[in-house]
């Protein structure tokens, strides 16, 4: 059929022969080229969870879970686990204050220098943390631009607590301001001037209208910042230094007890992580999914 | 209460808006104004401009109570201090809040306490005859009830004016004739000043008296709706009125004048004026058949059938000859044609059914680019 329509009748005399095994070479190699592709995907699939999963059950399963709650109950374990959600929580507080009215600007204006400020603020997303953590030194240390005017006031913010919760805000900002930026961005800009014609100012207009409507998306940022500030390590490092009870964080104190050789300990403490980390990660799926008025 | 009414606006706007210049001049004498035009016409800016949302680069908006804006005098109320009712295409209702708390968010003269907000949301609830929607989100209820609820929400704010912006639009035409009937109660009821805006005549047509038309920034027409509907002064006016009209140099011939226009178009008219003008055809003045009719005062057009429309109990068929030509006609006339696409018939009218308007001579070069 396909061949009679599009063939002259010389062409159709030995049309079927000369063409069909020809059609059946190019249909073979492309059979054989989707099944190779269909092999390597999952291949490539498998490898990948494998490389992920393993190692997070290897967390849990190297040892008993009495050794688990024993390690965890460790004076080492509970002072990283109150510093860490501490500070995290402190760090969090600071990102959404300062971060909201920031993303609300930017999601709902358009002014000159809009995306470099953009940037600027997604820039710790890939810097490396020990950069963050150095570049923090030399602007707040005590040799630092900043060090002699905090000095004379007689605030010393290395090696302190500030010090990890402004480690921590350094790297995790970027996490909120971008989604929050993008949810702001996603209000109806209609719903925003039928508010002011309803008589509402702009402080009213943003708490009934564009914050509730950005919420599931302040939330889902909120919590990816804090999953990030709970995991700071690098910039904690250099910045805030490893004081158990002080500035000594769940990673810090992973850190210090693998180093120790302390493996039971820092596998607890990381099995901790795991869970808290991926708590989050579910409320994050959950609040994207829910636009809740629905 | 009734008495603090304001019973005219009167807004002047110029501003720079992309590639088009926005320079507009408007006057509500009580009643409905249509604010006609195509879009990016700048008609929404009009209104966006006397509701605070926007800030011209020159204006004065004001009614005979108040001005809202004066750039001059450096007078620009906020949008939420100007008592302007707006009503959105999309309604524009908050997701997030239920058909009561919609109402409630702009309640004016706000109510201190609880049960009393309360109180004055089943009043607007019972008086827009809304009340099972109460405590429905907006998206489960349906595009007609999402404008009724615009409008209590808008009429609970005690507006001063109203600002209706393709309130429509965005309805199926079975909703629009309902919700059409409707907002025509209201507008009356409440008897403010009101600016409809719309790119469509036929939306508007039944709700507003008096006709603006906006092309490119500028209003081109003004005045009541059958001035605009007798004398159209712009292609645009004369098609949105569903009225044939076309563009052409008159020279008079014998008693009768001559409108040579483009494409070797020649019609007869029975008025008398010489020079650049618009030849009105009204639809229901065309007769469509299969047979040329012979007659030295009748016009007489050839050509497929384009596209045929029910309005009401009339029919309107878009005839592709040139230039192509819409005639009204009855039910009885539809069936003796046999009306079917690419059906080739004739449409005449007599000489005096081609009413002449002056063009103005910009305008006529404008409408003569394709000649």
């Amino acid at each position: 059929m396909e061949a009679g329509t599009h063939s002259t009748s010389q062409e159709l005399v030995r049309g079927p022969a000369a063409s069909q095994p020809a059609r059946r070479t190019v249909g073979g190699t492309r059979r054989f080229w989707d099944v190779v592709a269909a092999v390597l995907t999952g291949f490539a699939t498998a490898v990948l969870i494998v490389f992920i999963a393993l190692p997070l059950f290897a967390i849990f399963g190297k040892t008993s879970p009495a050794v688990f709650w024993e390690q965890l109950r460790s004076p080492v374990a509970l002072d990283a686990l109150r510093v860490s959600l501490a500070t995290s929580v402190v760090a969090l507080v600071c990102i959404v204050t300062l971060g909201t009215p920031v993303s609300y600007l930017l999601g709902t204006k358009r002014f000159p220098g809009r995306p470099i400020i953009i940037t600027l603020f997604e820039l710790p997303l890939v810097l490396p943390p020990a950069v963050a953590g150095i570049a923090l030194f030399a602007a707040f240390g005590r040799f630092g631009i900043l060090g002699s005017q905090l000095g004379t006031l007689g605030i010393q913010l290395p090696f302190t607590w500030v010090a990890v919760v402004m480690a921590q805000a350094f790297v995790a900002m970027p996490f909120f301001v971008r989604q929050a930026t993008a949810g702001f961005a996603s209000v109806d800009p209609h719903l925003l001037g039928v508010s002011r014609t309803l008589g509402a100012g702009s402080a009213r207009t943003f708490f009934r209208v564009a914050a509730p409507l950005a919420g599931p998306s302040l939330s889902a940022g909120a919590a990816l910042a804090w999953a990030r500030a709970l995991g700071e390590f690098g910039a904690t490092t250099l910045f805030a230094g490893s004081l158990q009870g002080t500035t000594q964080t769940l990673p810090l104190a992973i850190y210090g007890e693998f180093s120790a050789a302390n493996m039971e300990a820092a596998l607890a403490m990381g099995a901790l992580m795991v869970a808290l980390s991926g708590a989050i990660l579910a409320a994050v799926k959950m609040l994207r999914r829910t636009t809740y008025w629905k | 209460m009734t008495d603090s009414k304001p019973r005219e606006l009167t807004v002047q706007v110029r501003h720079q808006l992309g590639r088009i210049r926005l320079d507009a001049h408007l006057h509500v004498a009580g009643g409905v104004l249509a604010l006609i035009g195509p879009s990016g016409s700048g008609k929404t800016s009009v209104l966006r401009a006397i509701s605070g949302l926007l800030k011209p680069d020159w204006g004065y908006v004001a009614t005979d109570k108040k001005v809202l804006l004066d750039t001059e005098q450096s007078i620009n109320l906020p949008a939420e201090e100007r008592r302007v009712g707006m009503l959105f295409q999309d309604a524009a209702l908050f997701p997030h809040m239920t058909v009561a708390g919609n109402i409630e968010y702009g309640l004016y003269p706000r109510p201190r306490s609880r049960s009393e907000r309360g109180d004055q949301v089943t009043a607007v609830l019972d008086r827009f005859r809304i009340g099972e929607l109460a405590s429905a989100k907006p998206r489960h209820i349906s595009g007609g009830e999402r404008q009724r609820v615009a409008l209590a929400r808008a009429v609970a704010t005690s507006p001063e004016l109203l600002l209706l912006d393709e309130p429509l639009s965005a309805l199926d035409s079975v909703t629009k004739a309902h919700v059409s009937a409707e907002l025509s109660q209201w507008l009356l009821e409440l008897n403010l000043p009101t600016i409809l805006v719309s790119h469509d005549f036929a939306d508007v047509v039944g709700l507003a008296d008096h006709v603006a038309i906006i092309e490119e920034g500028s209003i081109v027409q003004s005045g009541t709706k059958d001035q605009v509907l007798r004398s159209p002064a712009s292609a645009f006016a004369a098609a949105f009125a569903g009225i044939n009209f076309f563009p052409g140099e008159a020279v008079p011939r014998g008693g009768l004048t001559e409108i040579r226009g483009p494409g070797k178009m020649m019609l007869l008219s029975t008025d008398t004026l010489v020079g650049p003008v618009g030849a009105v055809v009204h639809p229901w003045d065309v007769s469509l058949s299969e047979q040329r009719l012979e007659s030295s005062a009748m016009n007489c057009l050839r050509g497929p059938v384009i596209q045929v429309a029910n309005i009401g109990n009339s029919t309107r068929v878009t005839i592709g000859s040139v230039p192509p030509i819409v005639a009204e006609i009855t039910g009885e006339s539809v069936d003796r044609l046999e009306l079917a696409p690419n059906r080739v018939l004739y449409a005449s009218w007599k000489a005096a059914g081609t009413r002449l308007v002056p063009r103005a001579l910009d305008g006529a070069r404008r409408d003569l680019d394709f000649v």
